[in-house]
């Protein structure tokens, strides 16, 4: 048990961050408390590819002299990080155009409240 | 020499246009639509070249920067994703000449920015089609989807809310996705589609594989709006600009469905995946499901994008439910489905733009029988759509469904050929139900205002109407050389383990 909880216990913290998202984005009435869900959600899902490349004693992929070259086990593989780079960006436009929808929704309704908003639709 | 190219030149030329159409528009406001126009006509020359070449002299790839495959990124037109970009784009190309006087029409003063998030939005759906990278497909998949919330959110003013909801979910979806290839990079440590599926049987441990592959499939559901994670698609087509929603529905949701293809059949053996996991299985009930859902809520709408829009709902059921099938009728039931959809709907939708055009409506109710008379051209090309919706031979539409009732009794499926009748005759009464409206109701008294509305109406313009009618068109040609198509094109994508 102690086992498991020792190897794998950012994997539970980050399935935690990843569920508490996903209820945050379909319990909550509140559209900016909607966003910070989907925010968690992507975060969760960008440090599982991190801590997927994460190795113990190894260090990143620079030539160290003192370090044996053959050995692959001493150097991290970098393409996990390297790709996140790309899902940060996208994760960064993403929150960028839902607060401009947020923006266009408070200015014709003055209101992010979900049941408050469809009143106003009618 | 430019034919090696033509991998990268889809999606590139879609982004340089997007790039170019703020600049043009500075200098003359309709360039923009011009401009637009003419990149999606040159990536439609560029598909067919590519899908004569696939067909006749072999696939072709295209090494981004020159780095050989499992290391650099590479596109790849092979038959699959040669047959669906030329109908990607020969449907936005007829959907973009459409828009130009919508978009003057619903959205005006905001004409460049359209044309250039309809750029951005084909790039990424081009891209995904062209892709031979995991990652990268993820990559255009969120491109695609960041152009289409921005269109769908000009419309009428509930469109911001309903952009809003598509947002969310669609990026879920897409955390979905990126959260299964995790699965499968850490076990097979590849993220080239033709490398990953190559070393999938050396793989010791497939469990994680096969949980990221639902992961996967599940993202991607929720990006096709398969029953049940179609919440999302009705409010967001309806509420948008007509030009929008004729751009992205007909193959928005046909780009996500090529990406489930690729996923069951190509990724991993078809075979094993039904014999390991439900996942088939799965999806071809949930498609079935939606068939039925999505046709009883359409037959429940007053509003024609509404109901156009549940209408996809039970489409995209039809192209789960080849793709449930796992079996070759199955798969070119499918593939065909997705072609024949992607025309029916764009014509459908193309007229329900001149209906707003010149009425300044699409109700249900509100459509008199004068339109026959006033719009008859626009009103026949909506009747063969819609006949072809229903599926009567010999337009487009039947035969996509005949081939899925062939599979079906192949496995013995009765429950599915059921559901295929039972959808099928649903479509007839929510079609034919606006098809008495335009033709068979008596004369109403002329003192109402809708009849006078309709009365003092014109037929679309000439740049409306002939993307409308060459589609219509379209369908029966489809229909009549569907074998054709089937011989020629199809049957050399179907995935040799399939065992056809």
């Amino acid at each position: 048990m102690l086992e498991i909880i020792k190897g794998y216990y950012a994997y539970f913290f980050l399935v935690a961050v990843f569920c508490i998202g996903l209820f945050g984005m379909m319990v909550k009435r509140n559209l900016m408390k909607k966003v910070m869900g989907m925010s968690m959600v992507q975060s969760a899902v960008i440090l599982f590819w991190i801590v997927s490349a994460f190795k113990d004693g190894a260090t990143v992929t620079v030539l160290d002299p003192a370090r044996a070259v053959e050995d692959a086990d001493l150097y991290l593989n970098p393409l996990p990080h390297t790709l996140m780079l790309t899902a940060i960006v996208v994760a960064v436009v993403t929150l960028g155009v839902s607060f401009a929808l947020l923006i266009v929704i408070y200015r014709r309704y003055r209101t992010l409240e979900e049941p408050l908003l469809l009143e106003k639709m009618q | 020499m430019m034919t090696s190219h033509i991998p990268l030149l889809i999606p590139a030329t879609f982004l340089l246009a997007a790039l170019l159409i703020p600049l043009a528009a500075l200098l003359w406001r309709r360039l923009s639509w011009l401009l637009a126009v003419a990149a999606t006509g040159l990536c439609f020359f560029y598909a067919v070249k590519g899908l004569a070449h696939v067909t006749t002299a072999g696939r072709l790839h295209y090494h981004l920067a020159g780095w050989q495959p499992p290391f650099g990124i590479e596109f790849v037109l092979d038959p699959l994703s040669a047959f669906f970009s030329v109908f990607v784009t020969g449907v936005a190309l007829l959907a973009l000449i459409h828009a130009g006087r919508v978009v003057a029409h619903e959205v005006s003063g905001v004409d460049m920015g359209f044309y250039a998030l309809a750029m951005l939005l084909l790039a990424g759906l081009s891209g995904m089609v062209v892709t031979g990278d995991l990652f990268n497909l993820y990559v255009f998949l969120e491109i695609s989807a960041l152009a289409s919330y921005s269109l769908i959110a000009r419309g009428d003013p509930r469109a911001p809310l309903s952009a809003f909801r598509y947002l969310t979910l669609g990026t879920t979806g897409a955390a979905f996705y990126l959260l299964g290839l995790a699965f499968v990079y850490m076990s097979v440590g590849s993220l080239n589609l033709a490398d990953v599926s190559h070393l999938l049987p050396d793989v010791g441990d497939t469990r994680p594989v096969l949980l990221g592959l639902s992961l996967m499939v599940l993202g991607i559901g929720l990006k096709m709006a398969l029953f049940p994670l179609h919440a999302w698609l009705a409010d967001a087509y309806t509420h948008a600009s007509s030009a929008a929603t004729a751009l992205i529905a007909p193959i928005g949701t046909k780009v996500a469905a090529y990406v489930l293809l690729r996923l069951m059949f190509f990724l991993v053996d078809p075979q094993y995946l039904r014999d390991q996991t439900p996942l088939p299985a799965i999806v071809g009930c949930l498609g079935a499901a939606g068939m039925l859902w999505g046709s009883i809520m359409a037959m429940c709408q007053k509003e024609l994008k509404r109901m156009l829009a549940y209408s996809s709902v039970a489409q995209v059921g039809y192209i789960a439910l080849g793709i449930g099938l796992a079996s070759p009728l199955g798969f070119i039931g499918a593939t065909l489905h997705a072609l024949n959809h992607a025309c029916m709907k764009a014509c459908l939708f193309l007229v329900t733009g001149n209906f707003r055009v010149r009425l300044g409506h699409s109700t249900l109710p509100r459509l008199v029988d004068d339109l026959r008379r006033t719009m008859p051209w626009s009103a026949a090309a909506f009747t063969t759509a819609a006949i072809s919706m229903v599926g009567l031979p010999p337009l487009a539409g039947f035969f996509s469904k005949w081939y899925l009732v062939l599979g079906s009794i192949q496995q013995s499926n009765w429950v599915f050929v059921a559901v295929l009748v039972a959808s099928s005759l649903l479509n007839a009464v929510y079609f034919f139900r606006v098809l008495e409206r335009l033709y068979l109701t008596p004369l109403a008294p002329p003192d109402d205002t809708d009849v006078a509305a309709a009365a003092a109406t014109r037929e679309a313009p000439a740049s409306m109407l002939a993307p409308t009618l060459v589609l219509a068109g379209a369908l029966l040609v489809l229909g009549i050389f569907n074998a054709w198509i089937v011989s020629t094109f199809i049957n050399p994508m179907i995935p040799s383990r399939l065992g056809w």
